[in-house]
């Protein structure tokens, strides 16, 4: 079959990196076909590439035989190249049609006609199985659907040929997933040619057809899903090889039992109306305790009572065995807790500070404005955290939006480590970073519970709360269904019949 | 070279340099300086002792815009401020004694710190956002000033009084003195405790600064009360200096030359990164651009237009967008980075 897209021999150069470097890459039409590749392997650059964001040193691209060569997003777009973005890249505060017309509005004698286009938005919703309101406001409804919303208005030109999906799943919930893969599914029967940008290895290979992978900015080769194994597409991702990979898991998994005295935290009926229903949580030090549950099931609202980013309107929080009223982040701070938001980017890091800056946030606001902390403490503080997470670029001066999202995610759970607190809650701390980080981050886990510290560990992946937790407690529909001991008796069915809600104790 | 012409001072400063340098031609003893009865004299003494009251007004303000706010009322403050002085100094009895002047400069700021305090409590605590909430002050300040100075113009004749807007000290105008010991007091407050830091970090994100521990309600607070308590001292050295209280005139449209002052200077006004050194840079060149206007011969009905049309130039010249399509792209790396990445760098 014909290529529907073929780019060879592409190059492109930023001041002192070779971002891409001789890659080749084609999509047939009628194929979903993943880009893998570890953060800064050349991915998002491939993708700018090719829907004309930047433009390359070198090589050649040709869509349906013709060869073209673009010099701004919207050329790509005409000529039939649709992109959907992880961070939906739409706009919140208009409807729904508006958004899937904005810059296209159907118009008679310049005049926007907005009955008609509410029944061409409700049509391209219909081919997406989505029926909704398309009058009402796009911030009414969730990420998942707005997601729907971006690959409606990315498709419905009619003219897309190829439809890049960049981490579309990474906010979206296990069933909610399932309806965007009959969507992408439907499209690739109509013939589009789809790439596919996601962390989730699973999901990749549920989706995909045919793979290429990066690294380093280099091809290193394209495969059919079927013919290769998760693990060898895990050592071809980050070049390691696959006994390496293997220790890096032993270790995580080795779960020390601990001894338990006075719990560190002692929730009783503590519970926020509208947020999660009154739960009894203890946490004892050395202890790692796995929140599971999908999205939207509490899992958020949960820690973030604990750590006073809400405030509880029931029950009663022990700290060491006393009463204590968390009532903001501060307070909790100051009794040894530490909180990273699910959501890097806007309750996490502050990208127009340097990684330094970001790093001794925590501590700096701890001690207050009148206290500074000595440069040189910084930037020994800093260094250390630097090296024993391997923060790349270890340049403690570099903005840190500029950094990788693997490497934000570093740079904030280092801020919360600066503090040594006795408790830490990490909020999906893997989702969106590649495998080679993860790995590295559990470890870290693990090695901090060993260490005495207790950890509070809330993540969408059932394998990763498995494998580290030494407690698991299930959360649905805003409610804290279950606590299980982990052991050789719990697996994943396991606590997916307690999500699911068939759990038979 | 190239790192040069990126320092986000390079364009303010040399926009400064070329207004200088034009006045040479029109002027030849601009540059010139002399000294008459123990008293610098010269075109660039003036322009420091003119500049001083927004470059105080400027400090404010960078601290407010640096946290994502704004205080549209420091004009007003600065007529309250002169107008309480010169009624407190009008009751003295003796109006040239040192002691009792201080006292009523002491009572004119305390007031302005409590005006400081509401805009403070409407932004931080009610969560009103600051463009309405410093509009209240804006409008209702005036209204205050007129209120304790029963709607006249009041004179004050108090020698100690005068010292503030018009003295001199060892040759040096005072107002020039306060405004650098301002200066130098912002720069060791922002820069030499971590203040600086926590203030970037909450313009920078509001929501993850708390979430980091930071206390951004006490901090916005405390930014407002410090930029009125220095447009309160700007509004004494102007009232002094015109040895009256005009409710009207003082601090006239002063909160959008401080605004211009402070993004001049490279601060964005969307909060986060600040320059202290740009604003009053930016206040300075304000204050230049004023006496060029007049030193030119630009007729006072065009004054505004001649400032307005420098003022494009200058944020042009700011602009990487613009001079990557003036200039072609120099500085190679510049399109893959937007503009405000550059002018936080």
């Amino acid at each position: 079959m014909a290529e529907q897209l073929k780019m060879t021999g592409i190059k492109k150069v930023f001041p002192g990196v070779v971002a891409l470097d001789d890659v080749d890459f084609r999509l047939l039409p009628g194929e979903i076909h993943a880009l893998m590749g570890e953060n800064g392997a050349g991915k998002s650059t491939l993708i700018k590439v090719l829907t004309g964001v930047y433009d390359i040193d070198g090589g050649d691209i040709e869509l349906a035989g013709q060869k073209v060569r673009f010099t701004g997003p919207l050329q790509a777009q005409q000529a039939g190249i649709s992109t959907v973005y992880q961070e939906v890249n739409l706009c919140p505060n208009l409807s729904v049609a508006e958004n899937i017309f904005i810059g296209r509005e159907p118009r008679k004698f310049g005049r926007i006609q907005w009955s008609e286009m509410r029944k061409r938005a409700q049509v391209s919703l219909a081919r997406l199985d989505l029926d909704i309101d398309v009058s009402a406001q796009l911030d009414s409804y969730s990420l998942a659907i707005q997601q729907m919303v971006a690959i409606a208005r990315a498709t419905d030109v009619g003219t897309t040929k190829v439809l890049i999906l960049d981490e579309p799943t990474s906010s979206l919930d296990a069933s909610e997933v399932e309806q965007l893969f009959t969507i992408m599914r439907r499209l690739r029967d109509e013939g589009v040619a789809i790439l596919f940008v996601s962390h989730f290895l699973d999901q990749v290979y549920e989706i995909a057809d045919r793979m290429t992978v990066l690294r380093n900015g280099r091809l290193i080769g394209e495969y059919r899903t079927a013919e290769l194994p998760q693990m060898q597409l895990v050592s071809k991702m980050i070049g390691k090889e696959l006994e390496a990979l293997e220790q890096i898991e032993e270790h995580a998994r080795e779960a020390t039992v601990t001894e338990r005295g006075t719990p560190i935290v002692d929730a009783r009926e503590l519970g926020r109306t509208g947020a999660i229903a009154p739960f009894d949580l203890t946490i004892h030090a050395g202890e790692v305790v796995g929140l599971a549950g999908l999205l939207g099931s509490g899992r958020t609202e949960l820690a973030r009572l604990l750590f006073g980013a809400d405030r509880p309107d029931h029950g009663a929080l022990l700290i060491d065995g006393k009463p204590h009223t968390v009532k903001a982040p501060r307070e909790a701070m100051a009794e040894g807790i530490a909180f990273s938001s699910e959501n890097r980017r806007t309750e996490g890091i502050i990208g127009e500070l340097t990684v330094r800056e970001n790093m001794i946030l925590a501590m700096q606001a701890a001690r207050g404005w009148t206290r500074p902390i000595p440069r040189r403490k910084q930037d020994e503080l800093v260094d250390r955290y630097v090296k024993a997470l391997q923060i790349r670029p270890a340049d403690p001066e570099r903005l840190v939006r500029d950094l990788s999202g693997g490497n934000q995610q570093k740079v904030l759970l280092a801020r919360w480590l600066i503090t040594e607190p006795r408790l830490l809650i990490i909020d999906e701390p893997t989702r969106g970073i590649d495998v080679g980080a993860k790995a590295e981050i559990q470890r870290l886990v693990a090695q901090l519970a060993d260490g005495g510290m207790a950890v509070l560990f809330v993540s969408a992946e059932l394998e990763e709360v498995l494998r580290l937790s030494h407690k698991i407690e299930v959360l649905r529909d805003r409610r804290l269904v279950e606590e299980l001991e982990n052991g050789d008796d719990v697996d994943a069915d396991r606590i997916m019949q307690t999500i699911a809600g068939g759990a038979t104790t | 070279m190239t790192n040069l012409v990126r320092h986000r001072l390079f364009w303010p400063t040399v926009v400064l340099v070329v207004l200088l340098v034009s006045n040479l031609i029109f002027s030849d003893n601009f540059f010139r300086i002399t000294l008459q009865d123990g008293h610098l004299y010269g075109s660039l003494i003036d322009i420091l002792r003119r500049s001083a009251p927004l470059v105080l007004v400027a400090l404010g303000m960078t601290l407010v815009i640096s946290t994502g706010g704004i205080d549209l009322s420091v004009g007003s403050v600065m007529a309250i401020s002169g107008a309480l002085a010169c009624l407190l100094i009008g009751d003295l009895s003796n109006p040239d004694a040192v002691g009792p002047v201080l006292l009523v400069i002491g009572a004119a700021i305390a007031l302005c710190l409590v005006f400081g305090l509401w805009n403070g409590f409407l932004v931080a605590v009610l969560g009103i956002q600051p463009i309405i909430a410093t509009l209240i002050l804006m409008v209702a300040g005036r209204g205050v000033a007129q209120l304790i100075t029963d709607g006249q113009i009041l004179n004050v004749h108090s020698a100690p009084y005068r010292v503030i807007g018009a003295g001199y000290f060892l040759g040096v105008p005072v107002s020039f003195l306060i405004a650098a010991v301002a200066v130098g007091l912002t720069v060791a407050l922002t820069r030499r405790t971590a203040l600086g830091l926590l203030l970037e970090s909450v313009g920078g994100s509001p929501t993850a600064s708390r979430l980091a521990g930071i206390r951004a309600r006490r901090i916005t607070i405390m930014v407002y009360v410090f930029a009125a308590a220095f447009a309160g001292v700007a509004g004494l050295i102007y009232s002094s200096d015109v040895s009256s209280a005009d409710s009207n005139a003082a601090g006239n449209l002063i909160e959008l030359n401080a605004i211009l002052a402070v993004v001049l200077g490279g601060t964005a006004l969307t909060g986060g990164r600040f320059s202290i050194a740009g604003s009053v840079l930016g206040a300075v060149i304000i204050t230049t651009l004023d006496i060029t206007a007049v030193s030119v011969g630009v007729p006072v009905e065009t004054t505004l237009l001649f400032k307005a049309v420098v003022v494009i130039i200058l944020c042009l010249a700011q602009s990487a967008t613009f001079r990557a399509k003036v200039f072609g792209r120099f500085g190679s790396g510049s399109r893959s980075g937007s503009p405000r990445a550059e002018v936080a760098a």
